[in-house]
């Protein structure tokens, strides 16, 4: 279980808490450092496919439409390319900043990579997330991302010398940012007061209380699973959550094996067919049993405590 | 009924049978599991921006649906174990809550906002940071005059090759009138041109915007060091008897360019003066509400330099008299002066800036 709880630890050192005008009591989760360089891969992949599709296209215009190769008059010939260069030029420009600044602002705080990958940015402050802050983050990803990538390509050839190296390395701090803050924020997010959060969507699941088996009576067998205080006391809500996590994927082995542990812990013996029901039963009373006594304040995390 | 299938939409549809549950806390979620999903159907179409499906009836909801959603929310973290729904529900108000209190205004309110008064008032309120912009900018400028009229080979130290053409120490006279005086051949190619100079200059302001970062150390060193390249050039011209002339061609835009370049040289010293003198506040909000003022800034330097790139691909090439180019330059001077000194005075503080 030491994997299990350096990633939940893992997980609770990401939960912030944020305090809504209303007075509740919000938790966010820092997105992680994965997610957003993920997202910011996609993003460019996006991008780029745009730029290659829109140059592919501008090409054939030139060549295949137009035919600029085969023109005589080479006043109208230039006069065509120049207003595909300038459609070129303004479309390099717009897709390097625009991109990001138009999904950004709009309702989802996030543009595709980032949704993709569930995170979204939000005003550090808990307020409103302003269309300055959005503009203040991305115009500072230019030195983030675009100089030190440049700069440390120039510095490995040396021609700069020191100087280069130097540069180098201020340029690299920023891009290593991020790695030196707990809530991993860039410089960018710095200046703008913004962070990058998880921002989950879930389906809501199916209740797992309502069925027959739940309420301790299986329909295949007509067996009755009920269980005593001592079995019960062996798990915590730890258990529970992967009892209920196994249960709702429904996997057959997993929910055999899964019942196979549960038998050998608590000296108990299900019949061979009807795993599903009795893990239903047992996850019931554990999680009544656990509830109740949360309600008095006792709280059991795991079968160690 | 344990065999209905998990995500199945039967059950979304069918109404909850809140008895037959044999959880308290699963019965506490039935009998409000409606709710949710309401809010999560307006949240959903509020996200994919379809604002006009809203009935009434749902924008009226809203509010309560999400305090309702809340409460919720805490009741059920301190008496369900039901890892799912508890999710769920983090994530469903976390959602609610980021379009409750999300933007309002569209991209046009916000135009129509940021040119009626929120540029200039941003603009006037980092007044003490574009004068020391100001001072740098002529500090370089005097600093390149100097060093090449001492030793002209810093010319070509200053000025990269590329700018320079025909435009170096030991041109001719006539050549030099040439570059300020000749209409290039026909009309063609301004217009591509225009574009790559607005995408260039507009890379050198943002440079110096973000550079601001490092307690505005690096934007005061950029912008001497590209004054210092005007000051050779003005040199190079004055010691053809050209400068007049010379102050004009450039004016037409550069009234506009240089003025841009001033801002977005500001709107750096700004953050990083804040940085490095935070007062009371702590340096990170300090940092943020500096920067989201410098943002503001910024966004009118792109229009300014847009507006730059039409005039000097256009008006220059086009307009070849000195007298006209100083009205040109001089009427641009006097526009962006008097709208970052007279706009939006009376106008109250925008909210997300305090």
């Amino acid at each position: 279980m030491a994997t299990a709880s350096s990633y939940l630890a893992a997980q609770a050192r990401r939960r912030r808490e944020l305090i809504t005008p209303e007075g509740l009591s919000l938790s966010l989760t820092v997105a992680g450092r994965g997610a957003r360089f993920g997202a910011l891969m996609i993003d460019y992949i996006i991008i780029n496919v745009i730029l290659i599709v829109l140059t592919g296209f501008l090409l054939y215009l030139a060549f295949g439409v137009i035919g600029l190769d085969r023109v005589s008059d080479p006043e109208s010939a230039f006069q065509s390319l120049e207003f595909l260069a300038v459609v070129w030029l303004i479309a390099m420009f717009v897709f390097r900043y625009a991109y990001f600044l138009y999904f950004e602002i709009g309702p989802r705080g996030a543009t595709w990579g980032k949704r993709m990958l569930g995170i979204r940015i939000a005003a550090r402050d808990g307020g409103r997330l302003t269309a300055e802050a959005v503009i203040a983050r991305n115009l500072l990803r230019d030195i983030e991302l675009f100089l030190p990538l440049v700069m440390i390509a120039g510095a490995q050839s040396g021609d700069s010398g020191l100087a280069g190296m130097a540069a180098a390395a201020w340029f690299a701090v920023f891009m290593l940012f991020p790695f030196f803050n707990k809530d991993t924020l860039r410089a960018g997010d710095l200046i703008a007061g913004t962070w990058v959060v998880e921002a989950p969507r879930r389906r809501l699941a199916q209740t797992m209380s309502v069925s027959e088996a739940a309420r301790g009576t299986s329909q295949a067998t007509g067996a009755k699973y009920h269980f005593g205080e001592a079995e019960l006391s062996v798990y915590g809500e730890y258990e529970l959550q992967t009892l209920e996590r196994v249960l709702r994927d429904n996997q057959p082995e997993s929910i055999v094996t899964v019942a196979e542990t549960i038998c050998a812990k608590i000296g108990w013996s299900a019949g061979q067919g009807d795993e599903r029901a009795f893990l239903e039963a047992y996850y019931t009373q554990l999680r009544a049993r656990l509830e109740r006594d949360m309600r008095f304040g006792k709280r059991k995390a795991d079968k160690n405590s | 009924m344990a065999l209905i299938p998990r995500f199945g939409r039967k059950t979304v549809e069918s109404p909850p049978d809140i008895a037959a549950a044999a959880l308290r806390s699963d019965r506490f979620r039935l009998e409000r599991e409606g709710d949710w999903k309401r809010l999560e159907t307006i949240v959903s179409r509020m996200e994919s921006g379809r604002l006009r499906k809203l009935s009434d009836d749902d924008v009226i909801a809203l509010p309560a649906l999400y305090r309702t959603a809340a409460s919720s929310l805490a009741v059920a973290r301190e008496t369900t174990l039901d890892a799912a729904t508890l999710a769920y529900l983090e994530g469903l108000v976390q959602r609610a809550w980021f379009q409750v209190y999300g933007p309002r205004t569209s991209f046009l309110g916000w135009l129509r906002r940021f040119l009626g008064g929120g540029w200039s008032a941003s603009v006037r309120a980092i007044g003490p940071d574009i004068l020391i912009a100001l001072a740098a900018m002529i500090a370089g400028t005097i600093v390149g005059w100097l060093l090449v009229s001492s030793d002209v080979q810093w010319y070509h130290a200053l000025v990269p090759g590329e700018y320079g053409g025909e435009r170096a120490p030991g041109a001719s006279v006539e050549a030099l009138r040439g570059t300020l005086f000749d209409k290039p051949e026909g009309a063609s190619g301004l217009s591509a041109f225009a574009a790559y100079l607005f995408s260039n200059n507009a890379q050198v302001s943002i440079l110096a915007f973000s550079l601001g970062f490092a307690f505005g150390v690096p934007s005061i060193l950029l912008l001497i060091h590209n004054m210092a390249l005007l000051g050779a050039m003005l040199w190079l011209y004055h010691d053809a008897g050209l400068l007049v002339d010379f102050i004009a061609w450039l004016s037409v835009h550069g009234t506009t360019e240089l003025f841009a370049i001033l801002l977005a040289g500001g709107a750096g010293i700004h953050i990083g003066r804040s940085m490095a003198f935070p007062g009371n506040r702590s340096i990170l909000s300090a940092a943020a509400e500096s920067g989201r003022r410098a943002a503001q800034v910024m966004s009118g330097v792109i229009i300014m330099l847009m507006i730059a790139a039409v005039l000097e691909g256009f008006a220059r090439q086009l307009v070849t008299d000195t007298g006209s180019r100083f009205i040109i330059g001089g009427f641009m001077l006097a526009v962006w002066l008097a709208y970052f000194l007279l706009v939006g005075r009376r106008l109250p503080p925008a909210r997300g800036e305090s």
